[in-house]
């Protein structure tokens, strides 16, 4: 399968898209913020297609969009109930805005299609670089943050009462996963890029209990889903999106077994 | 050592507390009690460095560090961190592997100091009442400080864990001169445990003895 140029860009996209959505899904997670974003990526949506539209390429259309409005929706509002609910205000307004933006852009519905479903087997070199350069950039960010942004996101309160500045790492925090959400949507589609972001780091927590190997393990399921998807949809040529989830989802339930399984033992 | 004079607190117009005189010793283990939104969470707020005063005087060593150990924390059944990871939660990033052994050996000595060595490897989720505070506490006391607050950390357990929970603060107090304020609503503890009060009223601060304090100050409001 690596005697193909186009396997071999997919393969390192991934892999990194992998690593990212690993580590950032950890605290997706201990945040509460799956639902966050599951909005995220369909605001993701609505800024491809604007993308698209004004003729700029849809990762760029999308960062633009998931930057801005994360860090919007962040500042909203701290109380947990109004924010979900002007949450999805928010993203139902985004999914009609990107269903116009692609009706006015003439462009065929192929770049609906990518954009929610995902494209990695049809990605450039080009393409590749960008995402490696924005992944990295993500990494980067974590491994400075890594100390703080994993007190918050583990015990918000006692980071408070420890006097660190809970409202910056929010902010820092959402921009990464406003990248992430960018960057990941590029290989399972903005409909699951929520997939990669929630359900390794959901399933981690079912199985380990330090931060180290929460990180291991998410960051683990996420490639291995990945690598398994690309392998499974180049023998079958079926999409690499439905492998992805399938994978996700079962390792998703074989945890919760497991740990209730242990609960009762 | 710690003492304010005529500390002062508004937000806006409205005045929280004003002309607060006290003072608290290394080494004391004090109560603070008066009704809810009498001030209390605001002074602790002030003396940690997270609010500011509007006028009067704090003086209090800089180099004195605050371990606080707050009132809630959303901890639920499928919290994954184990206690021991949930206390190093309140370290700082080091790259150095001799500071990293330091921090281990500080890790092995407040899991002593608290009792949970035995069960640093449990989930904290999954852990009880009173070893979530003793967590919560161990967390608290990791960087060594010398003031400790509890803000009515024991409120929410039941007679025999509170006074289990109590005797080792009263430990780490007499043991390690660490002083202590007790934020309550908890009469017998205070009688129990506290060497004195302050007590907010009117909006301001009443410094007692030990026994002159009674139970009808400890009524709730609303």
């Amino acid at each position: 399968m690596f005697g193909y140029e186009f396997m071999r860009q997919a393969f390192i996209a991934s892999t990194f898209i992998a690593i990212t959505a690993g580590l950032v899904g950890v605290f997706v997670v201990s945040r509460n913020m799956s639902f966050l974003s599951h909005t995220l990526s369909e605001i993701g949506f609505a800024g491809a297609s604007f993308g698209i539209l004004i003729g700029i390429s849809p990762l760029a259309g999308m960062i633009i969009f998931t930057l801005v409005s994360s860090v919007a929706v962040g500042s909203l509002s701290t109380e947990s109930s109004r924010r979900e609910a002007s949450i999805s205000a928010i993203s139902s307004l985004f999914i009609g805005l990107g269903i116009l933006f692609l009706s006015l852009s003439s462009e065929s519905s192929s770049y609906a299609t990518n954009i929610l479903f995902g494209s990695i087997v049809g990605i450039s070199a080009k393409e590749v670089h960008q995402l490696l350069i924005l992944a990295i950039f993500v990494i980067f960010i974590f491994i400075i943050f890594y100390k703080p942004l994993s007190f918050d996101s583990f015990d918000h309160i006692g980071a408070q009462a420890a006097g660190l500045k809970t409202r910056l790492l929010s902010i820092v925090f959402l921009i990464t996963l406003a990248l992430s959400v960018s960057i990941g949507a590029q290989i399972v589609g903005s409909l699951l890029v929520f997939v990669l972001l929630t359900l390794p780091g959901a399933t981690a927590k079912y199985l380990v209990h330090s931060m180290p190997k929460l990180i291991m393990v998410s960051v683990g399921l996420s490639l291995a889903g990945v690598w398994l998807g690309l392998y499974l949809a180049f023998i079958t040529n079926w999409p690499v999106t439905f492998f992805i989830a399938a994978f996700e989802v079962i390792a998703y339930f074989l945890g919760l077994s497991y740990k209730n399984w242990k609960l009762s033992h | 050592m710690i003492e304010a004079q005529n500390l002062t607190k508004r937000f806006g117009n409205q005045l929280v507390f004003q002309d607060l005189n006290f003072k608290i010793n290394d080494g004391d283990f004090i109560s603070l009690i008066g009704p809810n939104g009498s001030g209390k969470t605001t002074l602790v707020k002030i003396l940690m460095g997270l609010e500011k005063k509007t006028s009067g005087k704090l003086l209090l060593n800089r180099k004195e560090k605050i371990g606080y150990v707050p009132q809630f924390r959303n901890i639920d059944l499928d919290y994954p961190l184990s206690i021991e990871q949930f206390i190093r939660l309140n370290l700082k990033f080091s790259f150095s592997p001799a500071k990293r052994r330091l921090e281990n050996v500080q890790i092995e000595n407040i899991l002593e100091k608290t009792g949970l060595t035995q069960l640093k490897d449990r989930p904290l989720g999954l852990s009880s009442g009173g070893e979530k505070q003793k967590a919560y506490l161990a967390q608290a006391l990791l960087n060594d400080p010398q003031v400790l607050i509890l803000d009515e950390s024991t409120a929410s357990l039941d007679i025999k864990v509170k006074m289990q929970l109590m005797d080792l603060v009263q430990q780490l107090n007499q043991k390690y001169n660490l002083t202590v304020i007790f934020i309550t609503h908890d009469y017998e503890l205070t009688k129990k445990y506290t060497q004195r009060a302050l007590l907010f009223k009117d909006k301001t601060i009443e410094q007692l003895s030990i026994n002159d304090i009674s139970e009808n100050m400890f009524e709730r409001e609303g």
